[in-house]
């Protein structure tokens, strides 16, 4: 165990420094409450940006334009990247989870084709993967793919997928045999969005914006040179873009919620609570405390999940506490917040009285998400039960 | 920046699992907390070849020279075989304080034979308000006299001597002195046994200031979080155990969601308290400057944990779990001795606060 970093670890993370210093925007903050369809061109403008600088994927192989970064370099990115407060990058599932899925399945035609565009921002990806009667039971999806000449023809409806009003392609799961067992017979299918027949809808969600979509296919062609991997092997495809999807998340978040924390902390100086500063209520101490606690222990966590999967090669099902750690964190975070605030924690943006633009009302409503989305934590939690404890299915 | 144990951390947490499981078995656990003491010389003795008594101090007095990291390793075995005893109070305890405090001739004198296995020692701490705030000291020694009394001091009736945190300085005080009186407190934990320890006019020598303590009680509380770390895993083991093969309504009843889903929980307790406790042990190694905090962290989160962890065991097992035969129960108890000690964790949150809150450090170091 040493938590110091390495010279190769050292260096890596000067050079991103430096770069970051001459070429992080200045006015991100002038965009950060607009609404994501006015400030999506100012990311993907960012995106470009980092990838002439070969950063926006320091994860991929440097033959696919990335650093061959090790975990831990990962680890630093998302740190340095969250310390100058650096936009979010516009194909985050693109080069989060579906562009590591094309370097693993993909023909050498298919990654030619995609991953410089996924790289320079020029495709945006979506994953289409949900459907309304295949949720959790992904596997039990229905969306249909037939085969006639040299195309599959598609049909069937995907929702709650994100970045659908935007996306350029899309990772589809489709059934490609309804004579297999139900996780036999899926295929993965790279979707151009402006195929005839597909239409986007926008769906609203309890937030108000509509950061998702459900999508239509009707009678959708898609060429059979766009499968990914083999026929009938989607399963194993789909489960690699959702390893990589558990993964990605952990590191960017501990910088992300610290600085939740620490805005909070310093608007509990300023409210009043029974005659005294929030800060010095016992109770709100106690909760402020715990909560702070559990998020250097989700780092933590993540850091040894780390050098596991540097040790073995592969993230295993002990992935999933993270996924239940930092949603359930999330929650209990702006609950502490919404008892700080108070009567004003429920003001949305745009109320001239609103705290920081509302976006404290927002993220306690946004994290209701967060338990549900890649993998609920019901599902997380029998992954434990079965594949880490091995105790007997409960389906 | 490696957050695994290396081989030679991974080959002492392997061997220490093997001696415990081979030394002290569960028998041979029970049968030593239904004694007076808890304590063996033959186990003391088999501790000591291992080199445990001196796990972490320096070569110097005939210790081993390892680190914090590989005390807590060791420290989260002995909790998973709910090693009863001493060895905490001795080693990790006053040994921790010795080395703190004490000038090299002192530690000769008093670390060493730790050390060597000779002797064993205690620290005495809590008075009669029970508060671990080191303001609440109000023994003082008074012309190398002690008078008043101590409680909640661990092992005190095998210590070969007991070392005295009074509030102008830390003292040592032969157990033998006729001026001492121990007598036993009946505490739920049964594999360690606490005792009032009462002072008239008792010769005490002077080890040194108060100001080296904290160090030597961090140490001792991320020691102790490690061990309940050890002490989660075995509930869980057994646990997880049980529900394999216990069956009603005709199945196994691990694979009801509402018994599995506690499963899960308690596994991310366990591991979310040892990666606390293994980043605690790494922080007090480096002298990080946010060790103090680590350690309240994994201190907050093993006491709760500790608890909700042996609470699920037990309510898992059904009436099993509610028996005296039924393993769980002495970690339970055990769990709620070691939450207490060395403050529990509304205490350390309130540590934690004045760190995060009032002085406006971020709660640990970012790399
Ligand atoms: C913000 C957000 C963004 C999303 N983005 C995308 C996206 O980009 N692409 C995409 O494909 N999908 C996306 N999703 C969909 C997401 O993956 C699903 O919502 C999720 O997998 C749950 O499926 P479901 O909604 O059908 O709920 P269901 O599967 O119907 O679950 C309903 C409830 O039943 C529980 N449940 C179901 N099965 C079990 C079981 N076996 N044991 C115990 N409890 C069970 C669940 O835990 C849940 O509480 C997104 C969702 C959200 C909220
Ligand atoms: C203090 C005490 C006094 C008692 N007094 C009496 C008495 O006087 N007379 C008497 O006859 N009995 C008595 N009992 C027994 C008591 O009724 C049983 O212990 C209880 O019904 C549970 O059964 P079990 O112990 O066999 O546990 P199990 O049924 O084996 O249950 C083990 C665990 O599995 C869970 N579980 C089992 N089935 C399911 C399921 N389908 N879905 C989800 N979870 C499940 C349980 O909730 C429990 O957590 C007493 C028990 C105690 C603790």
């Amino acid at each position: 165990m040493d938590l110091n970093l390495t010279a190769e670890e050292l260096t890596f993370r000067d050079e991103l420094r430096a770069w970051l210093v001459s070429n992080v925007p200045k006015d991100w903050s002038d965009w950060r409450e607009k609404p994501m369809e006015e400030s999506f061109p100012y990311l993907r403008t960012w995106q470009r940006k980092l990838q002439e600088g070969r950063w926006a994927a320091v994860s991929w192989p440097k033959e696919y334009g990335g650093r061959s970064a090790s975990l831990m370099q990962q680890a630093i990115f998302w740190e340095e990247m969250a310390r100058v407060e650096a936009p979010p990058m516009a194909n985050s599932l693109g080069l989060g989870l579906i562009g590591p899925t094309i370097i693993a399945y993909g023909t050498e035609a298919q990654k030619k084709r995609f991953i410089p565009k996924i790289l320079s921002a020029e495709e945006i990806w979506c994953q289409g993967f949900s459907e309304p009667n295949a949720g959790s039971d992904l596997a039990g999806l229905q969306m249909e793919a037939r085969l006639d000449g040299d195309h599959y023809v598609v049909n069937g409806q995907k929702v709650w997928t994100s970045y659908g009003w935007v996306g350029n392609w899309c990772e589809l799961v489709v059934r490609t045999d309804a004579s297999l067992a139900k996780h036999k017979g899926l295929s993965v299918l790279l979707v151009d969005m402006k195929s005839p027949g597909v239409e986007v809808r926008p769906l609203r969600q309890m937030t108000g914006e509509s950061e998702f979509n459900e999508i239509f296919f009707r009678d959708v062609r898609v060429p059979t040179e766009n499968i990914l991997g083999k026929v009938n092997d989607g399963w194993n495809v789909a489960m690699s873009t959702l390893m990589y999807e558990r993964g990605s998340y952990g590191a960017r978040l501990h910088l992300i919620f610290k600085s939740y924390i620490t805005r909070l902390i310093e608007l509990s100086r300023n409210i009043q609570r029974n005659g005294r500063p929030a800060s010095q209520d016992p109770l709100i101490r106690q909760k402020l405390a715990q909560c702070s606690a559990e998020i250097e222990i989700m780092r933590f966590n993540q850091m040894r999940a780390f050098s596991r999967i540097t040790a073995t090669g592969v993230p295993g099902p002990e992935g999933s506490i993270q996924k239940i750690f930092w949603s359930e964190l999330n929650q209990r975070l702006q609950q502490i917040a919404q008892e700080i605030l108070g009567s004003y924690g429920q003001l949305l943006a745009g109320d001239p009285r609103a705290i920081e633009e509302g976006i404290w009302s927002y993220a306690y409503l946004r994290t209701r998400g967060n338990t549900i989305e890649a993998g609920t934590s019901e599902v997380q939690r029998n992954i434990i039960g079965h594949f880490v404890l091995g105790l007997p299915r409960s389906y | 920046m490696q957050f695994g144990l290396s081989e030679s951390q991974e080959f002492l947490k392997d061997s220490a699992r093997k001696f415990f499981a081979g030394e002290c078995p569960s028998a041979e656990m029970r049968r030593l907390m239904e004694t007076d003491t808890a304590y063996d010389a033959e186990l003391w003795s088999k501790l000591t070849d291992q080199g445990y008594t001196g796990i972490i101090f320096p070569e110097e007095y005939g210790g081993v020279g390892l680190g914090q990291v590989e005390l807590m390793l060791l420290m989260e075995e002995a909790g998973r075989a709910l090693l009863p005893g001493p060895f905490f109070s001795t080693v990790v305890l006053a040994g921790s304080v010795l080395d703190a405090v004490c000038t090299p001739a002192l530690k000769s004198k008093y670390l060493a034979p730790i050390c060597r296995g000779e002797v064993r020692a205690t620290v005495a701490i809590l008075e009669a308000n029970a508060s671990w705030n080191s303001r609440d000291v109000q023994l003082n020694a008074a012309n190398g006299k002690l008078n008043g009394e101590k409680f909640f001091v661990p092992d005190a009736a095998v210590a070969n001597f007991i070392i005295v945190v009074a509030g102008n300085g830390v003292f040592l005080v032969d157990s033998k002195a006729a001026s001492l009186k121990i007598s036993p407190m009946s505490g739920m934990d049964l594999t360690r046994k606490l005792y009032v320890v009462e002072f008239r006019n008792t010769p005490a020598e002077e080890l040194g200031s108060v100001a080296q303590l904290p160090r030597a009680f961090d140490i001792a509380t991320a020691a102790l979080s490690a061990e309940l770390v050890g002490g989660m895993q075995r509930t869980l083991e057994i646990t997880v155990e049980y529900a394999k093969t216990r069956k009603q309504f005709g199945k196994p009843i691990g694979s009801f969601q509402a018994v599995q889903h506690q499963c899960a929980d308690m596994y991310l307790e366990t591991e979310s308290s040892r990666s606390a406790v293994y980043y605690a042990g790494w922080a007090l190694e480096e002298k990080a400057p946010d060790a103090a905090t680590a350690v309240s962290i994994a201190k907050m989160y093993a006491s709760d944990a500790g608890r909700t962890v042996g609470n699920r065991g037990i309510q898992i097992h059904g009436g099993m779990g509610f028996t005296w035969e039924n393993d769980v129960h002495l970690y339970y108890r055990r769990a709620k001795a070691s939450e207490t000690a060395f403050g529990d964790a509304t205490f350390h949150r309130e540590r934690i606060a004045s760190a995060v809150i009032d002085s406006g450090n971020v709660a640990a170091k970012t790399a």
